[in-house]
């Protein structure tokens, strides 16, 4: 009989305020140790947080986008349990009354479409680092950290596979970045997610579950439950049963091992912090972050469609982040010639392979929406190839100089003089005799070879309509 | 003799130079040395004394500054202090000096006014007598087999003794009012929110404020203005202006409406308290004042309500003491959870680690319903007693304490006995009201009796205005224990 997988995953959003959630403290990533730390963050005696509104408004950003219930009054609660990067031995969090209710996203898998409920998604501050290595034997702490606000959103148990499980992952990963809450910076841990897994035969009741801590990158994600669904089915056809624990995934071994079991999970003992009031947003702030909220990757790709005429796979690809779509946009504003097709295939095609291969993101891009324009601009009115334009594209990359330059310099201007293009093709079927010969008899693929030697012989300039057009009056006459 | 002067005589000497700052704190520095037996301070430092006394001399020579400039006050050690010792009366704590200053310290440091010192309290605030303080009990300076109240039992015996003319306190259950009526002072305690609790090291978040110990209203009054105001630090500081307290002072108390609630004159009240109180009540008559009986239902609840909401907040404010960051550390620690458990177990005392305890077993699930959230719940029902009493007076009368200051060891051993010294007083914490001790007697046994107004939230300058009125014309306030009359 079939097993069926049931999946749920919580996912730590690290939201992009300038300071921390209760202190004053900066957020940026990579200071040197304890130096954004400052007395709210190390839990000396005496101190009290002191909520910063910017985290509040992402949340609620965030729960406008999935459309949730926004609970305009929520509560922050004591999360107790000891460890030495806790300072104060308590995590501020949200238990009862999160500041987003539940809502819901749809998510694509091959061509179906599935809606993913989230349960809930509540404001709580990140814990500081615990650093194991260079201390002989002793452990260092690590505060800057500590008091980064996160959203930590909960969906419902409604995947049912690790591909579903990594397109919810991805949906929430772009959506955040649309909101501009949060950086998606998974190697730095802005984005951290836990997985919920359990198996059951179809139509039965939930299972146990089993938790799968911090995994940190989309392959990782899917590897770690690809291994946790066949331990799983494995425990139940020996006849075991899946016992409900804490398990973490070793990326080097492909594993997963048990870090606590059900008896030494924590009892928390959440109660309401009386340190901070209940979190209030008024029915005024509420519509003015409405109406602040970009346009979401959905809508986006609906656009792109119907004002580009794109298909939706070129328009998904546009919209996969705000940053692309907004260099694909700034393009076409440069040129209002280009067609979309055009520039959605470059962007597609070299720029997204050029960035992949320096690891780099769109707004890192050396060469500018400004000049792509440019130079496609130049592949449109025939000054060039498109194969040209490949070559141009590379060296303005290295360069930084403007297409024209480049074209210019290199001699790379396409030859549409048909004078030009006929010597061209008079010789390369002078010595092409045999080929010929083939094409007149019928065999009329050689067609490809010649063209292939005419190019060659111009040097990628001559422009390939006039060069076919020539070719086949001159071998058919 | 400058220990007998008001805090306005005081600050009148101060203006018009006839006295300096650096002489008015040399002179309580020795008061306190000759009276080191009460064992009141935890820490003095007379050189850091001296540096404020000259800077505030240097400002009244200006002749630009706050009312308050150069006149000295001793600080619950509760309070941050920077670059001084800060212990909570803790051995947790000994070692720890405070990079900052508390926002109640910082305010009345700003205004020019002096830090004679440390006081002795209770450890973290828990207790009601100063036994529990790991630097050893104090005394009360009216009978030094007595306990001197607590949890500001230092601060209460530092200016009974006239050691030093106002003292700040904290106040969580009554530990502002109980030692003030067992040292016969005024003590305010005021609405919750309205003085800051930045830098206060916290026992019971919702229920802790701090306020003045004082020889008069007048002297309170003073310092609640200063010491009072909206703090951003501190999310739960209500955003008023602050209290004027000082300028309502000599407001008439004619036509005012004292309730009087039945529960506080019951049975298990020493007769000799009822006495004073009812003198004191006739005497608010003759100022004008009327008296009607009001019902407080679910005042007996308070006790219980209140052992487990502050000892749930309590273990949980004090887990950041783990031997981690700074405090006491256990010697040689094997491992983490060995760093831990000795860390604590060695530094907090057993009053700390039983409110632990107990509020750790209220917070854990299977419990917190039927602890944690039902007490909750009374704690409504008590501040809405509050409400519907308060629609038929004014303010609300009554005894601060059931019975005058206990003896030295009397109750260390019956936690529950001396959990309900403060029957009277904790109902007004649970609430967030104002509540205000004052002297009106002594037993026969010559201890000072102690009578509480409690206030409408917000209403401090009420409660001071009736006290005063009422210390215009009796003279319990200035009693001074004989041996420190001097």
């Amino acid at each position: 009989m079939r097993w069926e997988c049931v999946i749920g995953l919580e996912i730590h959003v690290q939201l992009k305020t300038k300071s921390k959630i209760f202190s004053g403290s900066s957020t940026a990533y990579g200071a040197m140790p304890n130096t954004q730390a400052s007395y709210v963050d190390a839990a000396l005696p005496g101190v009290l947080p002191v909520m910063n509104r910017e985290a509040a408004i992402m949340a609620v950003k965030f729960g406008l986008a999935v459309g949730a219930e926004i609970n305009q009054t929520s509560i922050f609660a004591r999360k107790n349990y000891f460890y030495p990067d806790l300072p104060k031995g308590y995590q501020i969090s949200q238990f009862e009354v999160p500041i987003v209710g539940a809502g819901s996203i749809d998510i694509s898998v091959g061509e179906k479409t599935k809606t993913i409920g989230i349960t809930r998604a509540h404001l709580e501050e990140d814990a500081g680092k615990s650093l194991h290595e260079d201390f002989q034997g002793q452990t260092g702490i690590d505060l800057n950290r500590a008091g980064t606000p996160l959203l930590e959103i909960v969906s419902d148990p409604d995947m049912r596979s690790p591909a579903e499980a990594v397109a919810y992952l991805r949906k929430i990963h772009t959506l955040v970045r649309y909101l501009e809450i949060c950086d998606g910076n998974m190697q730095e841990g802005s984005f951290r997610c836990d997985a919920n897994i359990s198996m059951r035969r179809p139509g039965d009741e939930l299972g146990t579950r089993a938790e799968l801590k911090n995994i940190n990158s989309f392959r990782f994600v899917e590897k770690a439950i690809e291994f946790e669904i066949e331990r799983q089915i494995e425990v139940l056809e020996d006849g075991g049963k899946v016992v409900q624990e804490t398990r973490l995934y070793d990326s080097d071994k492909h594993e997963t091992r048990s870090m606590r079991g059900k008896e030494q999970a924590h009892d928390y003992r959440y109660f309401p912090d009386p340190d901070l009031p209940p979190l209030v947003i008024d029915s005024d702030t509420l519509a003015d972050i409405k109406k602040s909220l970009p346009e979401l990757p959905e809508e986006k790709t609906a656009r792109f469609i119907c004002d580009y005429q794109l298909s939706h796979q070129e328009a998904s690809l546009l919209t996969v982040d705000k940053t692309t779509a907004e260099f694909f946009e700034a393009v076409l504003e440069k040129h209002s010639s280009l067609t979309a097709k055009l520039v959605a295939n470059w962007i597609g095609g070299e720029l997204t392979a050029r960035l992949n291969k320096e690891s780099l993101t769109i707004t890192e891009s050396a060469v500018s929406a400004e000049s792509l324009a440019l130079l496609l601009s130049r592949v449109n009115d025939n000054t060039i190839s498109g194969k040209i334009a490949k070559d141009v594209f590379n060296s303005m990359w290295e360069t930084g100089d403007a297409p024209d330059n480049i074209i210019e310099a290199k001699g790379l201007k396409q030859i549409s003089d048909s004078g030009a293009i006929e010597s061209i093709v008079d010789e390369v079927l002078a010595r092409s005799v045999t080929q010929v010969e083939q094409y007149k008899a019928g065999q009329h693929k050689v067609l490809g070879f010649l063209v292939g030697q005419i190019m060659k012989e111009s040097r990628g300039k001559a422009n390939p309509a006039q060069v076919n057009q020539i070719l086949k009056q001159k071998l058919e006459s | 003799m400058l220990h007998t002067l008001s805090l306005v005589d005081l600050a009148s000497r101060l203006r018009d130079r006839s006295l300096s700052a650096v002489e008015l704190s040399q002179h309580f520095l020795d008061r306190i040395d000759n009276a080191s037996k009460l064992n009141a301070f935890i820490t003095v430092d007379p050189e850091q004394v001296r540096t404020q006394a000259e800077s505030a001399d240097q400002i009244l020579s200006t002749g630009d500054s706050h009312v308050l400039c150069g006149i000295p006050l001793a600080h619950k050690d509760i309070f941050c202090t920077e670059g001084m010792k800060t212990s909570c009366g803790s051995k947790m704590l000994d070692n720890f000096i405070s990079p900052y200053d508390a926002t109640v310290v910082k305010r009345l440091a700003n205004a020019g006014m002096v830090t004679l010192g440390k006081t002795n309290m209770d450890e973290f605030a828990m207790g009601s007598s100063n036994e529990t303080s790991w630097y050893g009990p104090v005394l009360n300076p009216w009978s030094e087999q007595r306990v001197p109240g607590g949890s500001s039992g230092g601060s209460a015996a530092a200016v009974g003794a006239r050691l030093a003319p106002i003292a700040t306190g904290t106040d969580t259950g009554g530990s502002i009012r109980q030692p003030a009526a067992f040292c016969g002072l005024t003590g305010l305690k005021p609405s919750y929110g309205r003085v800051s609790r930045y830098g206060m090291i916290a026992f019971a978040s919702s229920l802790d404020q701090a306020g003045p110990i004082a020889r008069s209203c007048e002297d309170a009054a003073l310092l609640l203005d200063a010491m009072s105001g909206h703090d951003p630090l501190d999310s739960t500081s209500v955003n008023n202006a602050p209290s004027t307290a000082s300028a309502q002072l000599a407001n008439t108390i004619s036509g005012l409406r004292i309730g009087l609630p039945k529960q506080f004159f019951e049975d298990g009240i020493d007769p000799e308290i009822s006495r004073a109180v009812n003198v004191a009540i006739e005497t608010l008559k003759s100022l004008g004042a009327t008296t009607v009986e009001v019902d407080l239902p679910n005042s007996a609840a308070g006790i219980p309500c209140y052992y487990v909401i502050a000892p749930a907040e309590a273990s949980s404010n004090l887990s950041r003491f783990d031997g981690v960051r700074y405090g006491y550390r256990c010697e040689d620690p094997v491992d983490l959870a060995d760093l831990y458990e000795r860390s604590r177990s060695e530094g907090f005392g057993a009053e700390v680690k039983r409110r632990i305890m107990i509020g750790a077993y209220a917070l854990s699930s299977g419990y917190y319903d039927a602890y944690y959230l039902k007490a909750q719940r009374i704690r409504r029902l008590i501040s809405n007693d509050f409400d519907t009493a308060f629609e038929a007076c004014d303010v609300i009368l009554g005894p601060t304490t059931p019975t005058t200051a206990f003896g030295l060891g009397a109750k260390t051993d019956d936690p529950i006995s001396m959990y309900l010294n403060d029957i009277f007083t904790n109902t007004v914490n649970l609430a967030g009201l104002p509540g205000l001790s004052l002297p009106v007697g002594f037993d026969n046994a010559g201890l000072p009796i102690g009578m509480q107004l409690i206030g409408k939230f917000m209403q401090e300058s009420i409660l001071l205005n009736v006290g005063h009125q009422y210390q215009n014309v009796t003279d319990w306030h200035k009693a001074i224990p004989q041996e420190y009359q001097a």
